[in-house]
């Protein structure tokens, strides 16, 4: 399966009247078992970019072609869960097809087995985000898109729930886009690194990470992180 | 045992305001008791009471579903709300009256006449608060369910169903009381039986005991319904939310 984004434009037009441009011509494809990433400032349409290729969002110049059939999983900035069902029922009433040893396994890696039948008002941030993540893992999805999953989680926190979705996208092949602010999540879970520029977005720089996410090393990542920061001055 | 104690108090200011002005005009609390046991025995009381009940059922539902329905296309399609709009004034500030008397005239002193006028009353208001129920749906939820491609029925049913239940208990509430006030003019002006229909009985005999105990067995069997069915609903509906301390 392929994911392929080629977005000629997008224009928004505000209350008072004004129109801008949000997106500038913008074209990367995806591939099965890749994770892409998309790191740019705050507000330079990363999450327009997100709403179009979803399908929320059919105003806009240009085309994107998604395999129809393809199952999307998505966990948004903020949890968007129902608060009125629990937290099982939220997992299954977006994957209706999920098996119970699925479900299980999924709890477990990101220890939300005591929470099952709580809802989500009484969850903290992190809590529901990660119950955000199951259920994107559970409808098994082809395409799997992450808009800042971290964002406002204490580091250690973080860190942890970043290894959990490192398992999670290496347990089987699909085409996975991050949005991320932060460059460490992006080159510890990124096999293509996209840079943004300030609105209206367009992509500045695309970086492939060629060392395989299992055995990126302290070391290594350090490495990565020196040769991005030489792009980076050369780029400007 | 606060309502116990709170009902109580009310008998209690209605037995001394019995006592001042006199029983004629208000007969006291034993007197009315009477005039039900009395009916009640005969049947009478029965026959009424389910007539009337039967009539506030049937206009409930149909004004709640109709109602129910429209304010949410209104809510959801701009269209409809801008075509409804104007209807839905004027149908808020017809008067219940004038609506009762129209049927009769058109439709002649039918059952049917009845039920659709009282349900005319009852619709409007019941559009209005769905429609601002639907206004104020999640977005970001239509968004979520949307990208996981839940099919339409579920969706509505978990999504969309949920967030409109504290909006149709409202509208079931308000509506309840409204109903049952429309009820008894109607019935009053055109119908042979009903709790309305013995009220204007015994105005033109001016028995006040007899209009008490009629009136009052009614208020009863809407405040049962309203705790046995509305309230618990409503508990159910809102059960996920933190209760307040």
């Amino acid at each position: 399966m392929r994911l392929e984004i080629d977005i000629t434009g997008k224009t928004f037009r505000s209350t008072a009247g004004g129109t801008h441009e949000v997106l500038a011509p913008l074209k990367f494809a995806l591939q099965s078992g890749e994770v892409g990433v998309l790191i740019g400032p705050s507000g330079c349409g990363k999450s327009t970019m997100l709403r179009i290729i979803l399908g929320l969002d059919g105003d806009f110049r240009g085309h994107i072609a998604r395999p129809p059939q393809a199952r999307i999983g998505m966990v948004f900035q903020e949890p968007r869960l129902l608060p009125w069902r629990s937290v099982e029922q939220n997992v299954r009433l977006a994957a209706p097809d999920v098996s119970e040893a699925k479900l299980s396994e999924l709890f477990r890696i990101l220890e939300l087995d005591a929470h099952r039948n709580h809802f989500p008002g009484e969850l903290s941030l992190g809590l529901a985000r990660r119950v955000a993540l199951a259920r994107a893992f559970a409808v098994e999805p082809d395409l799997l898109v992450l808009d800042e999953p971290l964002a406002s989680l204490d580091d250690a926190l973080a860190g942890r729930l970043r290894d959990e979705i490192a398992t999670l996208v290496a347990s089987r092949p699909m085409m996975t886009l991050l949005v991320t602010h932060s460059l460490d999540d992006a080159i510890r879970l990124g096999d293509r690194l996209f840079f943004l520029s300030p609105r209206p977005a367009r992509i500045v720089q695309e970086v492939p990470i060629a060392v395989p996410r299992a055995m990126r090393s302290e070391a290594e990542l350090g490495r990565i992180r020196a040769e991005l920061a030489a792009l980076q001055l050369e780029s400007q | 045992m606060l309502r116990l104690l709170s009902f109580a108090l009310f008998l209690v200011i209605w037995w001394i305001a019995a006592l001042f002005v006199g029983g004629a005009k208000l007969p006291s609390p034993p007197a009315v008791l009477e005039v039900m046991i009395a009916e009640a025995s005969t049947g009478a009381l029965f026959l009424h009471l389910g007539a009337t009940l039967a009539r506030v059922t049937l206009a409930f539902v149909l004004a709640m579903s109709l109602g129910s329905a429209i304010g949410y296309l209104m809510g959801r399609v701009r269209l409809a709300d801008k075509l409804g709009d104007p209807w839905l004034i004027l149908l808020l500030n017809l008067p219940a009256l004038v609506v009762i008397v129209l049927a009769y005239i058109w439709a002649g002193l039918t059952e049917t006449a009845a039920i659709a006028a009282i349900a005319i009353n009852k619709l409007p208001t019941a559009v209005v608060t769905l429609r601002e129920g639907t206004r104020a749906l999640d977005r970001s939820l239509d968004e979520m369910a949307s990208v996981f491609a839940m099919p339409r029925w579920r969706a509505f049913r978990h999504v969309v169903l949920p967030q409109l239940a504290p909006y149709i208990a409202a509208s079931a509430r308000s509506g309840l009381s409204l109903v049952w006030k429309i009820v008894l003019v109607a019935e009053l002006l055109g119908r042979p039986n009903g709790v309305g229909f013995e009220i204007g009985v015994a105005f033109q005999l001016f028995d006040t005991p007899r209009l008490l105990a009629y009136s009052l067995t009614f208020a009863a069997v809407v405040l049962v319904i309203e705790t046995l069915l509305v309230q618990p609903f409503e508990a159910r509906a809102t059960r996920w939310r933190p209760r307040a301390a």
